[in-house]
């Protein structure tokens, strides 16, 4: 047989474990070598909520999933052209994500009576029973090879078979011929300080794994995926969507000149935005992990009023704590981001799977009228400008303000082209100024006869003495229980909220004509599928909401040049449901999917052809 | 700095609270306190924050002419601790109530305490709750008879002060409302001790609890049912000062000073600045018959507040990391060129 090296537009790899072989590692690994060699790529985590679930079972399995390619990459991929699973659970959970073309490498010594009991399978065929033994099989027995690649590591076998995913990756990248250097790299600086001895054994499972791809000769095709094309120079970087968060929040507090004070409690999947902020004290960032939800988000209060940006983290339930709060930091109108990490619900819910059910609670869960802006990140590293943007409006706009990100947005990455702070708009939130006169007292609710916001007096400020507070009060911040006085107070909240649509970009149609037949909808993370849905099935309109509450000023004028509006999102219609509220002329059809899973392109392709 | 009086830390606006409220001599003596703290630590009055929960003595803020922030139900102390993190050069006073802090607020409450954040907490206890009209507290009498306990509470109370040693507070004082010069002298013990100090302040509530506290606030048996204790001084009390505590190996004993063979040698010095907690504890734990309830400040000693650690951490990030902008963040760790 002639080996063949095969150029590929694009692939996507699927490596799967139990939640102990190091599969997320060995994922990001392969992503981070890629981005470095200059492709374009999305990664999608897809993991159990257990840390170490009973070894070998269904429940226990840990994904990563890698789409690398030359061009248009905006999702991890549906299907995969390579599943690594490394037992016969991983197989079990992840065949139906193979490709009809798919490679499956397995690591046989895993596939004995005992670990094919544990996986459920009723056969000694668990690729016929899967219905994928027609896919290419590469059956490598990896536990054996890479104890024999390390009996003279002078490792024990057990730290030796945590080297397995090494191996794994060597034989991944000779099949998509990436070359090992960065790997090598990334292992000198993981172990050089702690565990110097674990350098070279992982570098030879690695070199080991490589080799034996290359040698057994059932491998017959190798594939290169060219650098991306028509990439922008510049400097670029792979971003994940907390991190993202977390320094576009940093980015605000520099541009504002406030420090940064996020008070939050431990929750999944929105930890890690909290773990990098406390990483970054030298740009001023306080952190505070707070004893509960609720203490997180009124610490972030505190912080506000004393001039800090305050910022609080979370995902839905932490979310509902929250809910009294909210409405505090909006009756005494101080700034302050929410972060809302979305996962699959309802309470407990899908905490590691991703979903964008919390809409409706963030549009409304408050008692009384609660007006609060909401924004939606649309993709990992757009996470850094959504952060930006809540942070802005919120200083400026005296208001709290949500941000909805997702479990597929958070833990996802993508190359991001490092963009200059300088390019960033000044954040000038509304400080009183000067001194006030003798006997004059300052007036915390007066507002801005243009935007409706009111002035901010930081504590310390001589001659500006005031309460706030969650009881109602007059523009003089004097506590009433007027009628009139309250009507008025409830109208102008709504409208401060509802003026900063003045500031926000247009809606904008991405692809397609400006006035059709079918317009799709989306908001959030769905971004990147919609957008891939929308190309290939062509001529059809695509507009996707970055902000929510306000909507675009010209959405009304966007809906109407469209026969039929498809609103799409991973949830029963929440979006939908507001805009029918919202804009009640247009009528609207959805397509939702509540699975705690990404959309597939496929199948959004399937949904906007059905409405044509 | 301009010489501060009572009158520059009162509001326009009118108290509100009930004719005989023990709040108002809380309020007062705070007012009485303030300009005191201010001259001996040269502060000025925009450095005063007071923050509350919901409740009525958390309208305190109102009647304060300083920055005050009503917060909700339970969270003035979060409230609080935001604030003072976010801007240590702030002084936080905090009001709250006994429902407030140590039911619906417990969990904040033992967690300020714990971290030690150098702010200012009276909690007013009338073992009630009045703004919502009669209900039992955390800290009502077992066997309490209120609306929602018409045939007695069966649950124990709270002691705030226990609870305060129990997590290691740093700052544990206790008064009555009735006593004002005591009020204002635990006020400035309070806000001299640098880390986070509570002040019981027992409260009557004329209109839902009244004589809440009256078995050892009435003049006729005060002197005998209760004890102030002073940093460095015996252990004292009683209408005729002939009366005292002292410790019989096992535990602390309230003894007629030349009765049983105990004369004023025995009697027990008070220390508040003694770290080991032991006799502090016992001290905040007593209570009648067999005891007299303690006052004035029962624990202040020192330790790293939790605000100071906050900001010498940033300090020292600061100093040795190499990231001092966003822009250098941004370029941190792996990034590649295209060209």
């Amino acid at each position: 047989m002639q080996h063949k090296v095969i150029d590929l537009k694009d692939v996507v790899i699927r490596f799967a474990g139990d939640s102990g072989d190091g599969m997320q590692l060995t994922g990001s690994l392969f992503a981070d070598m890629s981005a470095i060699y200059g492709n374009e790529l999305s990664t999608f985590p897809d993991y159990p909520a257990e840390i170490r679930a009973p070894h070998g079972t269904v429940s226990g399995v840990s994904g990563f999933q890698v789409h690398v390619g030359s061009e248009g990459v905006e999702t991890p991929g549906d299907f995969c052209d390579l599943l690594v699973a490394m037992n016969p659970a991983a197989l079990k959970s992840n065949a139906k994500w193979c490709k009809p073309t798919a490679m499956i490498l397995v690591d046989s010594d895993a596939f004995d009576q005992k670990g094919m009991a544990k996986a459920g399978f009723v056969t000694d065929d668990p690729f016929t029973e899967l219905k994928v033994e027609d896919r290419a099989l590469l059956i490598a027995p990896i536990t054996t090879l890479t104890l024999e690649s390390l009996k003279d590591s002078g490792l024990d076998q057990k730290a030796m078979l945590k080297c397995k995913n090494m191996f794994t990756l060597g034989v991944a990248c000779y099949i998509y011929s990436r070359p090992l250097e960065y790997i090598y790299m990334y292992l000198e600086k993981k172990f050089a300080k702690k565990h110097p001895e674990l350098i070279a054994p992982n570098k030879k499972a690695l070199n080991d794994g490589y080799n034996y791809a290359a040698n057994i000769q059932a491998i017959p095709n190798t594939y290169t995926i060219a650098p991306a094309k028509n990439k922008k120079p510049g400097t670029y970087r792979n971003i994940t969507g907390n991190q993202a968060t977390a320094w576009g929040l940093l980015a605000a507090s520099e541009k504002s000149g406030l420090p940064l004070f996020c008070g939050s409690y431990p929750i999944t999947p929105a930890t890690a935005i909290l773990e990098e902020l406390a990483i970054h004290k030298s740009l001023g960032a306080k952190t505070l992990q707070a004893e509960d939800e609720i203490a997180g988000i009124c610490t972030a209060i505190g912080a506000s009023y004393a001039g800090n940006l305050g910022v609080t983290t979370t995902s839905g339930p932490g979310l509902s704590l929250k809910t009294e709060a909210l409405g505090l930091a909006v009756m005494a109108e101080l700034p302050l981001v929410v972060v809302d990490v979305q996962r699959g619900g309802p309470s407990t819910g899908l905490p590691t799977k991703t979903e964008q059910s919390d809409l409706n609670q963030a549009l409304y869960g408050r008692n009384g009228e609660c007006p609060m802006p909401v924004i939606a990140a649309h993709s990992p590293s757009n996470c850094f400008n959504a952060a930006f943007m809540a942070a802005k409006i919120a200083l400026e706009h005296m208001t709290p303000v949500m941000l909805l990100s997702e479990g597929f947005l958070g833990n996802g990455s993508e190359p991001w082209l490092i963009p200059s702070m300088s390019d960033y708009p000044e954040i000038k939130p509304p400080f009183v100024k000067g001194a006030l006169a003798e006997g004059e007292r300052f007036h915390p609710f007066e507002r801005d006869p243009e935007t409706l916001v009111p002035k901010w007096a930081i504590p310390g400020q001589k001659g500006f003495e005031h309460r706030v507070g969650g009881l109602e009060k007059t523009h003089e911040g004097v506590l009433s229980t007027d009628p009139e006085n309250h009507e008025t107070m409830v109208r102008e909240r709504a409208e401060k909220v509802a003026r900063i649509a003045r500031d926000l970009p247009k809606l904008e149609v991405l692809r397609g004509p400006e006035k059709g037949k079918l317009l799709v909808v989306g908001w959030g993370g769905t971004y990147g599928h919609l957008l891939n849905a929308v190309e290939e099935v062509g001529n059809v309109s695509y507009v996707h909401f970055d902000y929510i509450n306000p909507l675009p000023s010209n959405t009304a004028e966007v809906f109407a040049g469209f026969e039929k509006i498809l609103v799409c999102e991973l949830n029963t219609g929440q979006f939908v449901g507001y805009l029918r509220a919202m804009l009640p002329q247009f009528d609207y059809l959805q397509y939702n999917k509540i699975q705690g899973q990404p959309f597939l392109v496929g199948e959004l392709v399937d949904a906007i052809k059905k409405e044509i | 700095m301009a010489n501060l009086t009572f009158k520059d830390f009162k509001s326009d606006q009118e108290v509100r609270w009930c004719p005989g409220c023990g709040d108002h001599a809380v309020l007062a003596a705070l007012q009485r306190a303030l300009p005191k703290v201010s001259q001996a630590l040269g502060y000025e009055k925009e450095r005063y924050v007071v923050v509350s929960g919901i409740g009525c003595s958390s309208r305190l803020p109102y009647y304060m002419d300083t920055y005050g922030f009503h917060s909700i139900h339970g969270r003035a102390t979060a409230v609080s601790t935001g604030i003072k993190v976010a801007n240590p050069n702030l002084t936080v006073w905090q009001a709250c109530g006994d429902g407030d802090a140590l039911a619906i607020g417990g969990n904040h409450f033992i967690h300020a305490i714990r971290r030690n954040i150098d702010i200012n907490i009276i909690l007013f206890n009338n073992q009630i709750y009045g703004l919502t009209k009669g209900q039992y507290s955390p800290t009502s009498k077992f066997g309490a008879i209120t609306k929602t306990s018409p045939y007695g509470t069966v649950e124990h109370p709270f002691n705030p002060g226990s609870l305060v040693l129990g997590a290691k507070g740093t700052f544990f004082a206790r008064s009555l409302d009735v006593e004002l010069a005591l009020n204002e002298e635990v006020m400035t013990a309070a806000a001299l001790h640098d880390g986070c100090s509570v002040m019981e302040m027992l409260t009557n509530c004329v209109i839902f609890n009244d004589g809440a506290h009256k078995s050892i606030s009435d003049p006729e048996v005060r002197a005998d049912r209760t004890i102030v204790l002073r940093q460095g001084e015996k252990m004292v009390f009683g209408k005729n000062s002939d009366k005292g505590l002292v410790f019989d190996g096992r535990k602390i004993r309230a003894v007629h000073i030349g009765e049983g063979g105990y004369t004023l040698d025995d009697i027990l010095v008070h220390d508040a600045h003694a770290d080991n907690i032991g006799l502090q504890m016992a001290l905040a734990d007593m209570k009648g018959p067999d005891y007299p309830v303690a006052l004035g400040v029962i624990r202040d000693v020192r330790d790293i507040t939790y605000d100071d650690g906050v900001r010498d951490q940033v300090k020292e990030v600061m100093a040795k990391s190499k990231i001092h902008s966003v822009d250098e963040l941004l370029h941190s760790g792996s990034t590649w060129e295209v060209k």
